[in-house]
């Protein structure tokens, strides 16, 4: 890495379009490490751990100003989960960072055995997931995450929308009981909130409200999914748009009255569409005895192409005028093709 | 302290017990036990810096069972040393019992970890160790390992980071008992040598006979000091199944049931 690049650009991406196009040159990266040192200044229990990856997800923000609770473990990522959940069972708060694939896939049964179970406070942060890691392929992505951390019991998993959501949700997680998987982009999320939000667990966030349809989105694609609202609305056809980003637990009221209210359903995730939000919010329909108009908008069960990330999200019709074709398909045509 | 005498009549205890309750269940893992007996009695009755009564104290020593399918040698040692009533134990792996073949430390008092996956162990000892050092504590934090254990590839990214970390006070104990489920680790994935290999990730290196108390007492004592930069390990020699003739060196009892006047007859040999 050259003294100019910036730290965020460490993988060398010159697309800087984030998944809707906008361009994210001026977005601020990470904001975790930045935020989690300015709460360490009053929280001695907080740690930060990370597996050779801190130039790329900023951790190194956090190391600068607490050097002697930063813990680079190397590129040993499984070492690093138990050993944050070591630090956890000794009365600690640690914060343990890697690529999503990384996190989620390789460490899935030390998340499940050495935090999830014995309910410890450890908080995995899975960052470039989805398919943002773009043309680095397969194995730097995390499109199976959602599903395999949603069925782990006793861990929570959110989704960050942006940077003052992530802010929002880092603060919320320090005296949450439990272990918790925290689902990050690239890191150059557009804005949605303007400001941090207030935030409960178990409560989806409503950023625009609509009669016609409801899409439920999470993480990266609540932004685009506020796009594709927008266009929809100069067709006449009006939106209700949640950010679910709380995905365990599920906010399972606000599904309902979703199906009900507007009786069309989408949603969309940057993650394979089996088992993640749109089966999330499958599950909560029927077992509530709801069949509205439903599609799961997502990542098909296939391994991705090599890519840019915006080109991937064009593919997949995940960016804005993806989403609302879709959704014009939904209302149409009814149900998924 | 107490004698060599009154710690071998510890680890005759923690093999009764094993056998006992083994019989609840119908079915567990005697001969991984009985091969660290002598270790487990060693450590709790006279090593381990610990207080019953508050099984929370942030500066006790821990101890991480890392080849947990040994619980049921620990949870008898934890209920004569008081964290709980000993007739708890009579519930043993008997629907929503705290007891199961592998410790729950949220449910039993003294267990400082949960485990039952193999390989673990050694990175939550790193934490734990890391933790101590961050708090200012002196505690050690030993942890528990099998040699069949060590072809876990996480158990060498801890024994990395811990001399990486120069975490003097993580002791790893190895009950070096010879035998998996397959049959030998020599066999099936050879472990040695156990003590170079460490040596080389930049531990400190004992090596003993595990039933040999006088000579785990004096690996205990030759310990550096409480706050050392060295990472610490001792490789004890052992036999799995040893104190019962049938089971010793046999793949046949990792994990198995004594019934009728077998469960007699192992008793009454454990008992000379």
């Amino acid at each position: 890495m050259t003294e100019t690049q910036a730290p965020a650009e460490f993988f060398g991406f010159k697309d800087s379009r984030s998944v809707d196009g906008t361009d994210t040159r001026a977005i601020p990266a990470f904001v975790f490490g930045e935020e989690l040192a300015d709460l360490a200044e009053q929280d001695d229990r907080i740690v930060v751990l990370t597996a050779d990856l801190g130039r790329s997800n900023r951790a190194t923000d956090f190391g600068a100003r607490h050097p002697e609770r930063f813990v680079n473990v190397g590129i040993a990522e499984k070492n690093m989960i138990t050993t944050a959940a070591g630090m956890a069972a000794s009365g600690f708060v640690p914060f343990a960072a890697t690529f999503g694939s990384f996190a989620a896939l390789l460490c899935a049964e030390q998340i499940r055995t050495d935090c999830a179970y014995p309910n410890l406070p450890v908080r995995v942060l899975g960052h470039h997931s989805g398919m943002s890691m773009g043309f680095y392929g397969t194995s730097h992505h995390s499109l199976e995450d959602l599903g395999m951390m949603r069925c782990i019991a006793d861990l929570t998993v959110v989704c960050a929308t942006d940077a003052n959501h992530l802010r929002a949700l880092l603060r919320l997680s320090l005296d949450h009981p439990g272990a918790m998987y925290l689902r990050l982009g690239r890191g150059r999320d557009p804005q949605v909130y303007d400001v941090v939000p207030d935030l409960a667990l178990g409560r989806a966030e409503t950023l625009r409200d609509g009669s016609d349809l409801t899409i439920v989105a999470t993480g990266s694609e609540v932004h685009p999914a506020l796009r594709a609202a927008e266009e929809l609305a100069r067709d006449g056809i009006t939106t209700r748009v949640l950010d679910m980003w709380t995905i365990s637990p599920l906010d399972r009221e606000a599904v309902v009255d979703a199906a009900r209210t507007t009786g069309a359903v989408l949603t969309v995730e940057e993650a394979n569409v089996t088992g993640g939000l749109g089966s999330a919010v499958a599950e909560c329909l029927l077992d509530a005895g709801l069949a509205p108009r439903f599609r799961r908008h997502g990542v098909p069960d296939e391994h991705v192409p090599v890519g840019p990330p915006a080109a991937l999200y064009a593919h997949y019709r995940l960016d804005g005028p993806g989403i609302a074709a879709v959704a014009r398909e939904l209302l149409t045509k009814g149900t998924t093709p | 302290m107490p004698t060599t005498r009154e710690l071998a009549e510890k680890a005759r205890f923690v093999r009764t017990e094993t056998v006992r309750l083994t019989r609840i269940a119908g079915a567990g893992h005697y001969s991984a036990v009985f091969s660290c007996a002598e270790i487990l009695a060693a450590l709790y009755y006279a090593e381990l810096r610990l207080d019953p009564a508050r099984p929370d104290w942030p500066d006790r020593d821990r101890f991480v069972m890392s080849k947990g399918h040994a619980a049921i040698g620990l949870y008898p040692v934890l209920a004569d040393l008081g964290y709980f009533d000993p007739a708890e134990l009579d519930s043993y792996t008997r629907l929503g019992s705290p007891f199961g073949d592998h410790p729950d430390m949220k449910r039993i008092a003294g267990v400082d970890f949960s485990s039952g996956s193999l390989g673990h162990g050694l990175s939550v000892g790193v934490g734990m160790a890391l933790a101590g050092r961050l708090a200012g504590h002196d505690h050690r934090t030993w942890v528990l390992l099998g040699d069949g254990e060590l072809a876990e590839g996480q158990i060498w990214e801890a024994a990395t980071s811990a001399s990486h970390y120069g975490l003097g006070d993580l002791v790893a104990v190895v009950d070096a008992n010879q035998l998996g489920i397959d049959g030998f680790v020599a066999d099936v994935m050879g472990a040695e040598p156990i003590d170079a290999r460490f040596a080389a990730f930049g531990w400190g290196v004992q090596r003993v006979d595990g039933h040999d108390l006088p000579a785990l007492l004096a690996a205990f004592a030759a310990l550096p000091a409480r706050g050392g930069t060295v990472p610490q390990v001792i490789v004890a020699d052992t036999v799995k199944g040893k104190g019962v003739a049938r089971m010793e060196l046999s793949p046949d009892w990792h994990v198995g049931n004594l019934a009728g006047a077998d469960y007699d007859d192992v008793l009454t040999e454990l008992a000379r």
